[in-house]
């Protein structure tokens, strides 16, 4: 949930809750009795009352919001309208000022205000207050001299007051007018040139993409979860059995890195996509055994080299690169790999200063050349079609003779029935004790 | 002024000449393409497994392997449990109790959290003497953070209330590159696959594909009508799938570069908080504000099952990386096992 100052109207009822909200933590916590303790500030000779700070870790957050919404404002930085919990002084607004109160703010007050500030000093308004200034003068030019009146009666009264007095009033409607400066919904945000020329040329490039037609991208995605349906548990269960309903953790054996003999379901998974063989550290081991028969293994020691560098400690990298180049792309190094000479050019001359990424053409480029070429060999050769054969199909555990074990896909069993099952359950495990 | 009118004006119409190119790839739609898809049926699922033992509203769940998960909860605890046997692994006190996110390294090594103190605190699990202790504090952002994926043990991306992600490197502490471009607080992200991009969720309304080795945002996808809160990839990562508080979920496809299904009912009035893909992407589980969860036949776009059991919002979410159950969190508490 978020509470979007930046809109018009309408949202004040949904901001009032929070609002009034606000405003009860903040009259308690002036309470004298209760409340936190305020004391008086010495500016040079002035002494401007009711000054505090706030120290609790705790309630920081619920700080920064007051500060955010202008309930309390800080002395020191007063632009930067953050919380920070050490002895910076802060001081309540006047209920007067509160958003409650006062909004929506007005352009003509804001007018007033700005005027007021060019009379008192001459350049003291900061730039994007001078932007204001401007675009309100023209805005509102028929009551231009009525804003300026009121500026200067507003200035003249307020020299008639106690100077501490004085300095309290103007931090205060400092204060509002930087939570309240209007106007300011996201959506007639004014974005500088800046901005628009990158938006521009982000909508420019996205024009120039090239885009799918729905139905491949739609066509591609039921395939996907055609392939992927046997092998997904939720879906289709899984064999021997899924070990969160039988309590039997023989499938997270049978599965584990180091097996003997893998599963039929996994050796089959090498098959939808190269990435599927390489993200299994045993469908790497089989590959890289038939590569060496092929004489082409150097690939896939580059490629995982490459890997390591990418995903490796950036203290290393340097030292990594280094070795990467002596093995496989110097002149006659000792596991030479086949890239084209424009990618070599490119890698070579990354590597005078080498970072996290500098091999990734290189790496793409053999990664390619090993999904064309040698991993479709792959999956017709002898020793791929043989370990498919030789791959178990675990046997459903003996005491799931239930015949829910297996998520069926019609509709789900009765209530009366489920608990049958549990009993069943119970019964199963005391015997298998 | 005319200056910005101008500019103005050729932004708005090249949107219109974008959203007209999406238009024109759109030449089925998917009732007609999935017609022939066989029905999933109903989906129910069991509790297996309950994990009791925080003390406050859980935040977050990430799935480390097929059993290990962390969790985090205000009472100021990250969690880290054996879900199969129920065991808490560790239990670690943080700094600050307002955690909103955490996240378990592949590896398994460190975990990290992060929430109103603007900072991502990395924890190493495998410290020379068992004790589990802060390794790293990343602070740079100047909002609170919403949400953080490990990349690998050296890199970790962030997103923030800030409006930015951030990719640190986490040996240094150092940010090493800043996401900008969204125009509201950037409440979830998603790491691709293949590791090359992520994508972000934010309260403008918009998601963003993010570039993780040049920082460029590559596409943006609008359509909802409030805050993404959720999101996530389909696992082919062609796809993008966000939850937003107008209570529906979208499916984004990253190649036609638009939105091809909406997962709504009209029955479902509030907003969804978390979502994951199941292990084929054919089932999307999503949490809601109404105490339960919703499954989704991601292809016919119908609900096919709930999960009902929590006494409050569900927060959080996650399938294990081997498909076989999937995790929900809950500002009961409790946090439990559905099979």
């Amino acid at each position: 949930m978020t509470i979007n100052t930046l809109s018009q109207d309408g949202v004040q009822r949904q901001q009032m809750p929070c609002l009034t909200k606000m405003e009860r933590m903040i009259i308690s916590m002036q309470d004298p009795d209760m409340g936190i303790k305020l004391r008086n500030q010495r500016l040079l000779i002035t002494v401007i009352p009711h000054k505090c700070s706030i120290s609790d870790e705790e309630a920081l957050h619920v700080g920064q919001l007051f500060v955010k919404y202008g309930y309390i404002y800080p002395l020191k930085e007063p632009r930067n309208l953050i919380l920070k919990a050490d002895d910076s002084s802060y001081r309540f607004q006047t209920p007067y000022y509160w958003m409650s109160t006062r909004w929506p703010a007005s352009e003509l007050d804001y007018a007033i205000y700005l005027a007021k500030k060019n009379i008192r000093k001459q350049g003291e308004l900061i730039e994007y207050e001078k932007e204001c200034y401007n675009a309100l003068h023209k805005r509102i030019n028929h009551t231009w001299d009525f804003v300026v009146m009121q500026a200067r009666e507003q200035l003249r009264a307020s020299k008639q007051r106690r100077k501490g007095d004085r300095i309290v009033l103007e931090c205060q409607e400092q204060a509002y007018w930087l939570v309240n400066r209007p106007p300011v919904s996201p959506e007639h945000y004014k974005l500088t040139t800046l901005t628009k020329n990158t938006i521009i040329e982000h909508n420019r490039i996205s024009l120039a993409r090239n885009r799918v037609k729905s139905s491949i991208c739609l066509e591609s995605y039921v395939k996907y979860c055609e392939q992927y349906q046997p092998h997904d548990p939720i879906m289709q269960g899984c064999l021997p059995s899924n070990p969160w309903i039988t309590d039997d953790i023989m499938f997270w054996n049978m599965n584990s890195e180091t097996v003997a003999l893998p599963t039929k379901l996994r050796v089959e998974r090498w098959s939808f996509s190269f990435m599927e063989l390489l993200n299994d550290q045993m469908g790497r081991k089989e590959f890289l055994t038939y590569l060496e028969k092929e004489f082409s293994a150097e690939n896939l020691c580059f490629w995982q080299a490459c890997e390591d560098v990418r995903h490796g400690e950036t203290a290393k990298i340097p030292e990594k690169v280094d070795e990467v180049y002596k093995q496989f792309l110097a002149p006659g190094a000792s596991r030479w790999v086949n890239i084209d000479s424009k990618t070599m050019e490119k890698t070579l001359e990354g590597l005078k200063r080498p970072h996290r990424f500098v091999l990734d053409d290189a790496q793409m480029h053999i990664y390619f050349l090993m999904k064309k070429d040698s991993y479709p060999r792959y999956l017709k050769s002898e020793l791929y079609k043989n370990l498919l054969a030789r791959a178990i199909v675990p046997q459903e555990t003996k005491k799931s003779v239930f015949p829910f074990m297996r998520r069926q896909r019609h509709s789900s069993p009765s209530p009366a029935l489920a608990t049958q099952t549990a009993e069943d359950d119970g019964k199963a495990k005391d015997e298998s004790r | 002024m005319g200056e910005m009118e101008q500019l103005r004006k050729e932004a708005e119409s090249l949107k219109d000449e974008i959203t007209a190119a999406r238009k024109a790839v759109q030449d089925l739609t998917l009732q007609d393409h999935v017609a022939g898809t066989a029905v999933v049926g109903r989906v129910q699922l069991k509790t297996r497994k309950t994990l009791r033992g925080h003390l406050s509203k859980i935040y977050a769940v990430h799935w480390g392997d097929s059993k290990l998960c962390v969790s985090a909860s205000q009472d100021g605890k990250l969690i880290v449990w054996d879900s199969y046997t129920t065991n808490k692994v560790h239990a670690i006190p943080l700094k600050s109790s307002w955690v909103m996110t955490c996240a378990y390294a592949p590896s398994g090594n460190m975990v990290a959290c992060g929430g109103l103190d603007n900072m991502c605190s990395i924890y190493n699990l495998k410290g020379k003497d068992g004790n589990v202790k802060v390794m790293r504090e990343l602070a740079a952002h100047t909002g609170y953070l919403s949400c953080c994926r490990f990349l690998n043990d050296n890199e970790i991306i962030t997103s923030s209330g800030d409006c930015t992600c951030v990719l640190w490197d986490i040996e240094t502490g150092s940010q090493k590159t800043v996401f900008a471009g969204h125009l509201g607080d950037c409440m979830s992200l998603g790491v691709a696959p293949d590791f090359n991009t992520f994508i972000s969720g934010a309260c403008d309304f918009t998601a963003k594909l993010w570039d993780i080795r040049d920082g460029q945002c590559r596409q943006t996808f609008g359509g909802h009508e409030s805050d993404i809160n959720a999101i996530g990839f389909f696992p082919n990562g062609n796809a993008v799938i966000t939850g937003s508080d107008d209570a529906s979920c979208k499916l984004y496809d990253l190649r036609s570069d638009q939105e091809l299904i909406t997962y709504q009912d009209s029955g479902i009035m509030c907003g969804v908080t978390s979502l994951a893909p199941s292990f084929s992407g054919r089932l999307i589980l999503a949490g809601y504000d109404d105490f339960n969860c919703n499954i989704w036949d991601s292809l016919k776009a119908e609900r096919v099952g709930v999960l009902s059991g929590h006494d409050n919002r569900v927060s959080c979410i996650g399938v294990t990386p081997d498909g076989m159950a999937c995790c929900t969190g809950s500002w009961d508490s409790f946090l439990k096992i559905w099979n």
